[in-house]
Parts: C-alpha cells; sequence; structure tokens
C-alpha cells in the first residue's frame, strides 16, 4: 500500500482510539472540575466497564448485539453507582482533601484492580462485536486519465469501528448538552465554582459530589464497553486509559471539556499514526514530551484559565 | 423572627464566637457593628450552616437552623449576600439568578421583581458575572438573594468598594425589603451607611455579643462608637 492509504488508514485506527480516550477523559475532567480530586482509580472504572461488558455478554449468550446492547445500559449504571458508593464511603468522609483523595483513590484503584482479579481472573477475555462487516475504504489517485477512484488492497475498516467513533461523539455531544443546556449541568458548574455559594442556594453539594463521580466513573466504563470487542477485557487494562486520560486533561487544561476533546482527539490521531508508521511506545514518548512542554509552556493547559 | 442563642462557633479548635446572642425581627433592620476579626463574618457562616456550632442553636420563627445540613437552611427563606459578592463568575447574570431561583422554586414572577429592583441587571443578563463593575456585581449578589424571596435577609458589607450612587440603591432595596417585612441583618463598617438604614445597632466584640441599642443613639453616644470600633 502506498503512503497516502497507509495514513488514512492510521488516522481512522487513530480515530477509533481517540473517540474512546474523549470519552475516558472527559469522565476525569469532568470530577476534577467539579470536585477537585483528582481520581487515580479512574482507569479501574474503566476496566470494570469492559469485565462487566464481557460478564453480561457470557451470562446473556445469543447473539453478540443482544449482550452488547445490555452492556451499554448495565455497565456505566453499574460502574457510576459503584463510584457513587465509594464517594459516599470513603471521599466524603475525608472532606473532599485534594491530597487525601490522591492517596484514598490509590487505594479504590488497587482494591478494584485486586477485586477484578479475584472475581474476573487474570485472563483477558474476549466480547464479541456486535456487527463487523468489513468495509472496504477508496483512495483518490492521480492517473492518465485524471483522478480516479481506487479500491486499494487492504484499505479497510469495519462498521463496528465506525460505530464506536459515532457512538463517542454522540455522547460526548450528549455531556456537551448536559453541562450547557441543562439546569443539571447549571448545578454543577455552580458548585465547581463555589462549594459554599452553592450550599448557600440550596444545591445539595454532597449529592453533586456523588453524581458527578459516578457520572464520570459511567463514561469511563461506556467507554470501555465500546472498546472492549477491539481490545479484549483485562484486570491490568485500567493503566494505559489513565496515563492518557491525564495527559489529555492536562494538555486540554484541568477541568475543561472542549480542551479534553481536543487534547483527545490530538493524542489519539497522534498515538494512532504514530504506532502504525513507527512503534507504539515512540508514541507514549511523543504524548509524554508533549505534556512535559505543555506544563512548562502553558501550564493551564490548552483551554485551562489561570488560577484565579 | 431569628434568634441566635448562645452560640459557639469557630474554626477547628480556635473559637471565635463565644456565647453570642442576638435576635433580628421581621420588618427590621439589625445591623452588626464591630471591628476586624470581632466574629461578624463567622456569625454570618454559622448562620448559613457552613461553620458547624461548637454550642447553642440558631432559630428562625421556631425551625432550629443549626440542626439542619446547609443546603436546607436557604430552603427555610434565608438569602446569605456575602461579603466579596462571590458571585458564579463564569455564569451569566441571568444564569447566576437562576440558581437563585431554583433555591425555593421561584418562577418568571420573582425574576421579574427582581429585575425591577436591578433594571440594570437586565441590560447584562448574557454577560458573564465576572465581567460587570463592582457595582453591578453588587446589585447581582443581592438580586440573586432576593431571587428566593427570603424571610430573613443576610448582608455582609454591602457597601464595600461602591460609589455613592451605587449604595444608594442598595439602601434602597434593603429598606424597601424591610418595609414588605422581611428581618434583614446587616454586616456594615461605614458608620454613615449604618445610620441611614438601621433601626437597631447590635456591637460584637472579641466573638461576644456587646449592646444592641437604637440606630439613633450611635449620634448622639460617641463613646459608645469609639468603645467597640475605636474610631
Amino acid at each position: 500500500m502506498e503512503f497516502g492509504p497507509y495514513l488514512m488508514l492510521a488516522t481512522l485506527e487513530g480515530a477509533v482510539s481517540a473517540a474512546v480516550l474523549a470519552l475516558t477523559a472527559v469522565g476525569l475532567s469532568l470530577v476534577f472540575g467539579v470536585m477537585r480530586v483528582v481520581n487515580v482509580a479512574h482507569g479501574e472504572f474503566f476496566m470494570l466497564g469492559a469485565v462487566v461488558a464481557w460478564t453480561v455478554a457470557h451470562w446473556l449468550g445469543g447473539h453478540p448485539a443482544l449482550g452488547f446492547a445490555l452492556a451499554l445500559v448495565v455497565a456505566p449504571v453499574a460502574v457510576g453507582g459503584l463510584a457513587a458508593v465509594a464517594d459516599w464511603l470513603v471521599l466524603k468522609r475525608i472532606g473532599y482533601d485534594p491530597e487525601r483523595t490522591i492517596v484514598a483513590t490509590i487505594g479504590l484503584l488497587y482494591i478494584i484492580q485486586q477485586g477484578a482479579l479475584m472475581g474476573f481472573g487474570p485472563e483477558a477475555r474476549p466480547v464479541e462485536p456486535p456487527f463487523n462487516t468489513r468495509l472496504a475504504l477508496p483512495w483518490i489517485e492521480w492517473g492518465e486519465e485524471g483522478l480516479r477512484l481506487v479500491w486499494p488492497w487492504g484499505l479497510a475498516t469495519t462498521s463496528y469501528k465506525l460505530f464506536v467513533i459515532l457512538a463517542a461523539a454522540a455522547v460526548l455531544l450528549g455531556v456537551w448538552a448536559l453541562m450547557a443546556r441543562s439546569r443539571a449541568g447549571l448545578v454543577m458548574q455552580a458548585t465547581r465554582e463555589d462549594r459554599e455559594m452553592a450550599l448557600a442556594f440550596a444545591i445539595p453539594v454532597g449529592r453533586v459530589y456523588a453524581g458527578v463521580f459516578g457520572l464520570g466513573a459511567g463514561l469511563a466504563a461506556l467507554a470501555a464497553v465500546l472498546i472492549v470487542p477491539i481490545q479484549q477485557a483485562h484486570y491490568l487494562m485500567g493503566g494505559d486509559p489513565l496515563l492518557l486520560s491525564f495527559i489529555v486533561v492536562i494538555i486540554g487544561g484541568l477541568g475543561s471539556l472542549p480542551g479534553t476533546v481536543l487534547a483527545a482527539v490530538l493524542i489519539g490521531l497522534t498515538d494512532g499514526i504514530v504506532s502504525v508508521f513507527f512503534s507504539p511506545t515512540l508514541a507514549k514518548i511523543l504524548a509524554t514530551l508533549l505534556v512535559a512542554m505543555v506544563l512548562v509552556f502553558r501550564p493551564q493547559g490548552l483551554f485551562g484559565s489561570t488560577a484565579r | 423572627m431569628l434568634r441566635i442563642e448562645a452560640v459557639d462557633a469557630g474554626y477547628g479548635r480556635a473559637q471565635v464566637l463565644r456565647r453570642f446572642s442576638l435576635e433580628v425581627a421581621a420588618g427590621e433592620v439589625l445591623c452588626l457593628l464591630g471591628r476586624n476579626g470581632a466574629g461578624k463574618t463567622t456569625l454570618m457562616r454559622a448562620i448559613m450552616g457552613h461553620l458547624p456550632l461548637m454550642g447553642g442553636a440558631i432559630r428562625l420563627e421556631g425551625v432550629e437552623l443549626s440542626a439542619l445540613p446547609p443546603h436546607e437552611v436557604p430552603r427555610q427563606g434565608v438569602g446569605y449576600v456575602p461579603q466579596g459578592r462571590r458571585l458564579f463568575g463564569d455564569l451569566t447574570v441571568a444564569q447566576n439568578l437562576a440558581i437563585g431561583l431554583m433555591a425555593r422554586g421561584q418562577g418568571e414572577e420573582t425574576r421579574e421583581w427582581v429585575l425591577g429592583l436591578f433594571p440594570r441587571l437586565r441590560e447584562r443578563l448574557g454577560q458573564r458575572a465576572r465581567t460587570l463593575s463592582g457595582g453591578e456585581q453588587q446589585m447581582l449578589a443581592t438580586a440573586r438573594a432576593l431571587c428566593l424571596r427570603p424571610r430573613l435577609l443576610l448582608m455582609d458589607e454591602p457597601t464595600e468598594g461602591l460609589q455613592p450612587s451605587m449604595i444608594e440603591a442598595i439602601r434602597q432595596v434593603v429598606a424597601r425589603m424591610r418595609d414588605e417585612g422581611v428581618g434583614i441583618l446587616l454586616v456594615e463598617q461605614r458608620i454613615d451607611a449604618v445610620l441611614a438604614i438601621a433601626d437597631r445597632v447590635a456591637f460584637i466584640e472579641n466573638g461576644r455579643g456587646g449592646e444592641v441599642v437604637p440606630a439613633e443613639q450611635l449620634r448622639r453616644d460617641h463613646a459608645l462608637v469609639e468603645r467597640y470600633l475605636g474610631v
């Protein structure tokens, strides 16, 4: 395959990574933005989403689409609910103190991870995609008769990968609408700005925090359900999404949703393209270098505001 | 209306209010005077439930506010205009008002009433609160609290840093609220502002309640002002 089609293929792979990463990172960004909590256990909520997806699909049997559709609902709700309980049991008790929440979420990370190891086992387990039609992609070539459409061998994707991109975009649009257009979003924004004044206007901040922590974890779980037919579920799969989400959130600006999405697209596409042409390790090195540069030259991130 | 009964409150182990007692009647402006650090803002935060009490009780028309979770206090009809305004700066004027309206389920009628009191805010509805001038921010902080249709209004230094025309606008609104039967507890540093609006004046010194006198007595009794404020 020539360079052009190869680049298109890499870009498509990158777009799938970017879509899933954006969902995961937006969850992390929401939690930090509203609660000022650096949730180190976020990757484990992602992993739990994948584990629940496998469990639901395995338990239900039948056509893969049935299990997958049920997992799309069950995993975010179950993981979000678990996160809300963890917020009530742990984070609320330590007063959402920034330093102590880091230690507490590290503890949560190990509890969830080891719990998954005990309950789910050490094996990687596949989840069948609900549909997976191979779609050949066209390429435009300049020939003797001018521009013409060709179908290079190997330039193809699957209907499921396109679905992942579209589904993630739709969910992100929903999150944006929730934050910018709904009463719940207004309440979350007010709580983010001034917790005490939110209380002074009858906003039940404790419930808002539990809801946001649950929503953040639910988004990570949803991202995992989308990617698990491509990647497989494994109890150690939370590490990479956590690292990449932190990278994305720092580049985009802590707590900034548009910044997070833009940075996810940037990092996801870079990861996809560099991984295809060079190596996944180089992709991670480049992402980490980018974070270092952002921290030196624009510590507030691309869209973050300076400390007020 | 508001009864503060032998309240002890503070931050961690540092006790600020010591057996502080006070009463505010409906339709009264009671002004709390005291030096910096005397405990005025601590008292406001204690009433709002932002500081847990170490002792005593705070009641509003028989309901023990200090036994409620903090977010239930405004639902009892307590409006709060904090020191430094503390608006939701990234939200627009309209969104700040919406937060106030939601607190007690108020609707369009209340919104129109509040905008009638502060017509300038109507021209700024789509503007982010942090971009308003100081006077407009104070108007918005007051308007946001009035969106609750409060029975009791707590105002912590509402004239701080404002030009005379803005102070007069705030004073007129306070007078109107008093006439409508709202009890107002006002923390103020400026004696002239106190004299212009207060019915009674309560003094606070080192977290303890001092004398409570009619406002006119301040004009005559300079020793009182000197004793509590050192001016």
